[in-house]
């Protein structure tokens, strides 16, 4: 007897196969996330009208003249959004303008955009194709605008909208033109756009998949309302979008001038080389690399929720012109989390990774990674099914950004010739606040500070880093001016942005360092910060050959303070500095309060202090070896204390004149490299000693341990458990205030039983 | 032929031996691990990473905790360099960060030649001043 399939597919002829697709095809009851769309990274096939105007025989200059048009056309718009934009990311950089094929595959971008925005929306944009296209009750004509948030559909997080226009020319569908913001706000249960306390994706706001809001070149006003009702920011959600609109009709425009001076074959053909050449020297790039495999291990310490120990490796495997990032043994996604990431926003991050760190002078189009295989686990942390909540994906994201400069640096060390210098890890953590409330104007905002974008540089083979240099994802976004933002909000900065003495990536070359920031709160009747910056317990920014990491970074608050008062009073007890405050406890009054730095929004009250710190990079090679001039450089501009001169760098020097005793140095640094000899032990001794089975028992700890087959998974206060690597599950975590609210129960408990004990 | 793997590590081609770059001491088969050369020390991370905030009033202090990380040093026994540096987890089996194809890369550096100095690193390119200052000549 036939079982029931076989009976079903017996008796399917071929057309009624067709009519049936035809029938689920028409009848679908929702468009959700496309995994044919969204797991697919590589350029598409040539169209048939790119193999005919690729077979004529195009003039190559003429092409490059068109290639520079569009380029001056991007930066053209991209400087109008950001002119224009009311979003803090707008203003300082964190935006893109970008140019598609017919296909959707991004092209060109502004030479300062931020690339990640531009290769995320090839994703919605070929949703649209496929969807809307052909759909009679959307259809794309001329004049069609859409918008896009969400990142199941294509998107690093919610607070990035997208304006994607297609751009015609005598009927013909020639390209896609598009801009994107970090526009913060989105409704979501945090102000601000990036909740981590949202624990379904119900709590993240604003869920746009690609539709249409622009028609006949008009926004859409029912559809804008409706948005505006949905944000706490209704002046930013209209504004922005008509910034966007206006930017792409300018692209628009200039790219129409293109297309009559120069035709719609140099135009289709020019973007498609972009592409193909930028894959082929891509392989021939790798080509060129040793033939093996390269390891990399990081750990993420918190959810910022909770600490946890998330383990998020990579193996690089070259053989010829291939390549594979394989991420695979890392823990599984968080159901009630905000941390998830998905794989298409994860390759996005590769794709920068790589643009960023290892081969910065190929031109920024997606067709960096289409020569790249990328291997994961299924409902692991960096790829999520799409039930999870991603609204702080940034958590796995910024990691994913540095996580192949070291890696890579093993590959290319070796080769006849540099791309870039070889460095270690940027710093890697979204170390800003959050802010939400009234303003002084009288109006409902939530957003993000700007000084996101100050990360410090990692130190280089042949130079320090640079501090406070520019955001992990982005070269040329700028932490913003804050006067300007203190006329709009009424934080005010005690201090903006102090070098933080000794938090620094020791090495032969030091990393970049990072800032201190404290902050408060004047003139509003109801305020509030969070943050969303992990690695308090364990490093995120590593060093590379020999260079030490970043330190460890928390938060720290004076709460019960008025601060103007006190500065009105007694300014003496005010120091601009998180380590003598905190330390001294001079402010009366003050409840003195240090967490990790990935807090929950709080409400601040006038005058409480707020303070964290902008990170830096990790360190190049052996400390030993750095220049003891350069040390005692650093000295002297207060980045180094002169205890640590001596202990790390083991540098001997005059403290009041500052002259290096060069003669002292090299017995102090020879002693050390013969303590390190006597200290340091065998490899396979050490190994067979130090080596556990499994994690400490007592690790809430997440991903393989040796075999990448075997994935724990160990949620705090809960039971560890284990499970295959290619069949995860989502983990529940449970509430870290009921958890602490048991702890609080067994120690009363404990009391009460030792008090009625005889 | 040597070829430099990295800043601190070589392959002696025609040996299949990983050296160190410092002191010329041998490390092993190439086709091996580099890091069974080696010396290895767990330091404790707070002796690098110093507490900045006060241990005694805080739990966090700009350090690492010991027990959610562990810095790996490894160290050239000949002449005590630090080749690497590993942050990890307590126990965690270290990374075997390398592990190359070495016929390959006999082939690859048979039709290169001998390497010749360590290459150049690309520098920015200094942009001239593009605005005149007031009352000064534009450079």
């Amino acid at each position: 007897m036939a079982t029931h399939d076989e009976t079903a597919t017996a008796a399917l002829s071929a057309d009624e196969q067709a009519l049936l697709d035809r029938f689920m095809h028409d009848n679908r009851l929702f468009y959700g996330p496309d995994p044919e769309i969204m797991r697919d990274h590589h350029i598409a096939p040539r169209s048939a009208e790119e193999v005919k105007v690729l077979g004529e025989a195009l003039d190559p200059h003429r092409m490059h003249l068109v290639r520079g048009r569009v380029q001056s056309a991007l930066d053209e718009s991209f400087t109008m959004v950001e002119q224009m934009g009311a979003a803090p990311g707008a203003k300082w950089g964190d935006l893109i303008t970008c140019v598609f094929t017919a296909s959707g595959d991004l092209s060109q971008i502004a030479s300062t955009g931020i690339v990640v925005f531009g290769a995320v929306c090839h994703y919605p944009i070929r949703f649209i194709r496929k969807y809307w296209m052909d759909d009679p009750s959307v259809g794309v004509r001329e004049g069609d605008g859409f918008i896009h948030n969400d990142s199941r559909y294509g998107n690093i997080h919610n607070t990035d909208q997208s304006l994607i226009m297609p751009l015609y020319w005598e009927g013909r569908l020639l390209c896609w033109i598009a801009s994107t913001i970090h526009e913060g706000e989105n409704g979501a249960i945090e102000p601000g756009g990036m909740p981590a306390v949202a624990e379904s994706r119900y709590d993240e706001g604003l869920k746009m998949c690609p539709f249409k809001i622009v028609e006949n070149f008009r926004i859409r006003r029912d559809i804008l309302n409706f948005l505006q009702n949905s944000v706490r920011d209704p002046k930013l959600q209209s504004e922005d979008m008509k910034v966007k609109l206006h930017a792409v009709l300018r692209l628009r425009e200039r790219i129409r001038a293109v297309l009559e001076e120069f035709g719609p074959d140099y135009l289709v053909a020019t973007l498609r080389k972009n592409l193909e050449d930028t894959e082929a020297e891509v392989r021939r790039r790798i080509a060129e690399l040793p033939d093996g495999t390269v390891r990399l291990n990081t750990f993420i310490d918190g959810t910022l929720r909770e600490h946890f120990l998330h383990k998020m490796a990579i193996a690089i495997h070259v053989k010829g012109d291939k390549m594979t990032f394989d991420l695979r043994g890392s823990g599984p996604e968080l159901t009630n989390r905000s941390i998830n990431s998905t794989v298409a926003s994860l390759k996005t991050c590769l794709l920068t990774s790589l643009y960023q760190y290892v081969w910065p002078d190929l031109p920024h189009n997606m067709a960096m990674m289409s020569p790249i295989d990328v291997v994961t686990d299924r409902n692991s942390l960096h790829d999520c099914s799409n039930d999870v909540p991603t609204s702080m994906s940034l958590i796995p994201l910024f990691r994913s950004f540095t996580l192949l400069s070291a890696p890579m640096s093993k590959l290319a060390y070796s080769l006849p010739h540099r791309y870039t210098a070889m460095s270690a890890n940027h710093y890697n953590q979204p170390a800003t606040f959050v802010y939400g409330g009234l303003t002084q104007h009288n109006e409902v905002t939530g957003n993000f500070c700007a000084d996101i974008n100050g990360n410090g540089g990692g130190a280089r083979e042949n130079a320090d880093g640079e501090h406070a240099l520019s955001p992990v994802f982005g070269f040329m976004a700028d932490t913003g001016e804050m006067e300007i933002a203190e006329e709009e909000l009424p934080y005010v900065r005690l201090v903006a942005q102090e070098l933080a003495r000794d938090r620094m990536g020791f090495g032969k070359y030091r990393g970049g360092m990072g800032y201190e920031q404290m902050t408060t709160v004047k003139e509003s009747s109801f305020w509030g910060f969070m943050t969303g910056q992990c690695g308090a317990k364990h490093p995120s920014a590593y060093g590379l050959f020999g260079g030490y990491a970043s330190p460890a970074y928390p938060l720290a608050k004076i709460k019960g303070i008025n601060i103007f008062e006190v500065l009105k009073d007694d300014p003496d007890l005010f120091k601009f500095s998180m380590v003598e405050l905190m330390n001294e406890q001079a402010i009366p009054g003050g409840k003195y309060i240090v967490h990790d730095a990935g807090m929950a929004f709080e409400p601040c009250a006038e005058g409480e202090v707020y303070m964290i710190c902008q990170g830096a990079g990790g360190g190049y090679g052996d400390v030993l070896q750095r220049d003891p001039a350069l040390v005692l450089k650093d000295v002297e501009e207060n980045l180094l204390s002169p205890a640590l001169a001596r202990d790390i760098f083991k540098v001997q020097f005059d403290a009041e004149a500052l002259i290096v005793d060069a003669q002292a140095t090299r017995a102090a640094r020879d002693a050390e490299r013969a303590a390190r000899k006597r200290r340091g032990r065998p490899y396979l001794d050490f190994v067979a000693e130090w080596v556990t089975r499994e994690p400490p028992a007592d690790l809430p700890y997440f991903g393989c341990w040796d075999d990448p087959q075997l994935i724990y998974a160990s949620p705090p206060g809960g039971t560890r458990v284990r499970m295959q690597a290619g069949r995860l599950q989502g983990v529940w975590m449970s509430n870290p205030k009921d958890r602490r609210i048991a702890e609080l129960e067994a120690e009363l408990a404990s009391c009460r039983g030792a008090a009625t004990t005889p | 032929m040597k070829v430099a793997i990295t800043e601190y590590l070589e392959i002696d081609l025609e040996r299949e031996l990983w050296q160190c770059r410092e002191c010329g001491h041998d490390l092993g088969p190439a086709r091996g691990n580099y890091k069974e050369g080696l010396l290895v020390y767990d330091r404790d991370p707070r002796e690098i990473h110093r507490p900045l905030l006060d241990p005694a009033k805080y739990a966090y202090t700009f350090s690492p905790d010991p027990r959610w990380c562990a810095l790996l040093e490894y160290y050239c026994p000949g002449c005590g360099t630090m080749v690497e540096t590993e942050y990890t987890v307590p126990g965690h089996p270290p990374v075997r960060d390398f592990e190359l194809d070495i016929d390959a890369l006999k082939a690859q550096w048979a039709a290169r030649g001998e390497p010749d100095g360590q290459p150049q690193v690309p520098q920015p390119r200094a942009r001239a001043h593009h605005h005149p200052h007031h009352g000064g000549k534009r450079r």
